[in-house]
């Protein structure tokens, strides 16, 4: 027996759906989800705390390139000058610049935006509340992966186009479309590189029951990456490789270039490289270069095509490394069991 | 059962060597409340998560409201609602925002989705609290608004894991007579697990008793509480002056047809025999003069017949290995050194 007052609501909702503006399509639970995550994040401490870290460091290398900037100006490229490129990479070596100071904090960035996504939810008993609710297990994961995704991107980019005005402001130089698309082209490889390591944490914290373990075996990986990682590689050359100064000058060529794709299996190394020859046209290749190569070069910078082309095979090897994390992450969650 | 809403066929689960669950065949019907009992892990919880598609079954098939759980969980999920045993909310949300969610991901019209939020709380008692953050809620208030969140998508099953657990008793009392008034006002068939037993008497249409992943048994407790009785009833009076009872009386007693034993307590006697003869025992203590002050004739409540099934259980057991009875023998001996 259903309440009168009930039975006479329906009728009364119903009278109001043939009016055109209530009718409305129920939103797909995967936005109601990203809505409800991206809302979580702005909220909360750590999103808070990194992004005031991002902020600061942005702020003070954009101090030290503005500082610096006026000596090195039109020295070596005199066709073509460009500031805004320039205020993203001048460095006076008291800190490092700003595309090398987001290899270490991207990483950081992006564990600690995900390290505890999957098993914090399960350790509170929000998971197995949410999943008993008509919503596909792969769009949580996916969810999870996708709003800090949004977040971050729309910090970059406010970052990239506050950097820009400002500079607009301060120095009355046009920006030139190519150190816009350049600039772009940066945003959005550094929102890929937090990308990876968001997916990486994600994974650990779908394997992991303890967030506090995925958190410090995401923090190993990344230590391992940055700093032994080289270390290790310069042990194996040491031990394996043959003494250079025997060899043959194109045997050198050959070792140098397995070297640095050795060093190159490490993610912040990719994006290092890929960086630095999006935001310094005049570089023209990441590896070392015979004089033959050299011979009949033009000495100007490279277009941003170009530029692109060079890159390649980092940003492959960046969504590669991304969506091989991703699709285990997926492979392990989809079909285990969820207690709380 | 004409259409049975959940039906388990051959249901069996087993994690490495061990079977949680163990070849298990269950219906249930449209409108029935039925409680699934059980001490801890004998399987109950693994069983409710098969029931959603939470976790897949080794063999057998689930069938909820005519869908297959296993192979179309979010179908099913439409339809039932759950709430979990140790559930948890979104602790820097205020419980209300917490239910909009869960309603919003069940689709609800957006235009809607306050006021039934609002009226859900209303439903369960918690309109004075439901701008408080749900971290600083109280057990019993956890365990309201996730009825309000099952409610609040208008399923056809409730299934509840140990809903009773934490609740102070008062609470237990309203929070299942709310349940049950649910059910029987819109139909809804409720499957609720426990192992606090005779909480689960008040409201159960029918219970099944879940040992080690088996069900032992599966009726109302009416019928149960008969079959575990079965051929015999005991029967106990109290005197006034039991000191007058002698053997001699012992021994009528026990001279009449279908009394297999008697025994003397403490202010009065116990005696087993068949059903139906507890008027003529009071008959012959009337005619002996003695004065009675009570007598009780012995139902099986959820509780004993809980007992009986598990201790069968356990002497089974034990006759097959006696692995428990070693601890305590060298403990015993420690004792006496």
């Amino acid at each position: 027996m259903e309440n009168p007052a009930i039975y006479f609501k329906g009728l009364f909702l119903r009278k109001i759906k043939i009016n055109p503006i209530a009718v409305e399509r129920p939103a797909s639970p995967f936005g109601i989800m990203v809505r409800k995550e991206i809302a979580d994040q702005v909220r909360s401490w750590r999103f808070i705390v990194l992004l005031a870290l991002i902020v600061l460091t942005f702020i003070a290398s954009m101090y030290v390139s503005l500082a610096n900037i006026k000596p090195g100006a039109g020295v070596n490229e005199p066709e073509r000058f460009l500031l805004y490129l320039k205020i993203l990479t001048t460095t006076d070596g008291s800190l490092p610049s700003f595309h090398i100071f987001m290899s270490f904090l991207g990483a950081i960035l992006g564990i600690g935006l995900g390290f505890d996504a999957v098993n914090a939810e399960q350790q509170n008993g929000t998971l197995i509340r949410l999943l008993a609710q008509p919503i596909y297990r792969d769009n949580f994961l996916l969810a999870k992966f996708i709003s800090p995704l949004i977040v971050i991107t729309t910090l970059f980019l406010s970052l990239a186009l506050l950097m820009i005005g400002g500079g607009l402001l301060i120095t009355g130089v046009m920006i030139e479309w190519v150190e816009l698309l350049r600039i772009l082209a940066f945003t959005l490889l550094t929102v890929l590189y937090v990308g990876f390591w968001l997916s990486l944490s994600i994974l650990l914290s779908v394997k992991f029951k303890q967030a506090t373990t995925s958190a410090l075996t995401a923090i190993g990986i990344w230590l391992f990456f940055t700093i032994f990682y080289k270390i290790v590689v310069n042990m194996i050359v040491k031990a394996f490789l043959p003494d250079p100064a025997f060899l043959l000058q194109e045997d050198i060529l050959y070792y140098n270039n397995l070297i640095l794709d050795l060093l190159r299996i490490s993610p912040g190394q990719l994006y290092t490289d890929a960086t630095t020859v999006l935001l310094m046209p005049a570089v023209r290749s990441l590896g070392a270069l015979t004089v033959e190569q050299m011979a009949g070069a033009i000495p100007t910078p490279l277009s941003f095509r170009e530029s692109i082309m060079i890159v390649w095979p980092q940003l492959t090897g960046l969504i590669a490394a991304t969506t091989v994390c991703f699709a285990l992450a997926y492979y392990w969650f989809m079909r285990r069991e969820i207690r709380s | 059962m004409e259409n049975p809403v959940i039906e388990l066929i051959g249901l069996t689960k087993v994690y490495g060597s061990l079977k949680a669950v163990n070849n298990l065949n269950l219906t249930i019907g449209k409108g029935e409340i039925y409680g699934l009992l059980g001490p801890n892990g004998a399987g109950k919880t693994t069983t409710i998560l098969m029931m959603l598609g939470l976790t897949e079954p080794t063999a057998g098939s689930v069938t909820v409201c005519g869908v297959n759980a296993t192979s179309n969980p979010v179908a099913v999920k439409r339809k039932v609602g759950y709430m979990p045993d140790n559930m948890g909310f979104y602790d820097g949300m205020n419980a209300l925002d917490n239910l909009i969610y869960i309603a919003r991901l069940n689709g609800l019209q957006e235009t809607q989705v306050r006021d039934r939020a609002v009226e859900m709380m209303k439903m369960v008692g918690l309109e004075n609290a439901m701008h408080k953050k749900a971290g600083t809620y109280s057990r019993g208030m956890k365990q309201r608004l996730g009825l309000a969140e099952v409610l609040i998508k208008q399923p056809e099953v409730i299934i509840l894991d140990e809903p009773t657990n934490g609740i102070d008793p008062s609470g237990v009392k309203e929070f299942l007579a709310l349940i049950r008034q649910l059910s029987r006002q819109q139909n809804i068939t409720v499957l609720l697990s426990s192992h606090h037993l005779n909480q689960v008497q008040q409201v159960c249409d029918r219970v099944g008793i879940f040992v080690e992943g088996k069900l032992l048994a599966n009726d109302h407790i009416s019928r149960l509480s008969h079959q575990v009785s079965g051929e015999s009833q005991l029967v106990n009076f109290s005197f006034a002056d039991h000191s007058r009872l002698t053997d001699a009386h012992r021994q009528e007693l026990l001279n009449t047809e279908g009394v297999s034993s008697v025994e003397f307590t403490n202010n009065g006697i116990e005696i087993t025999g068949t059903p139906g003869l507890t008027p003529s025992f009071v008959r012959f203590f009337v005619a002996h003069d003695f004065d009675i002050i009570n007598v009780q004739q012995k139902e099986y409540g959820l509780e004993e017949i809980y007992q009986r099934y598990f201790e069968i259980n356990v002497t089974e057991k034990e006759t097959n290995g006696k692995s428990g009875n070693i601890f305590q023998r060298s403990f015993f001996k420690k004792n006496q050194n």
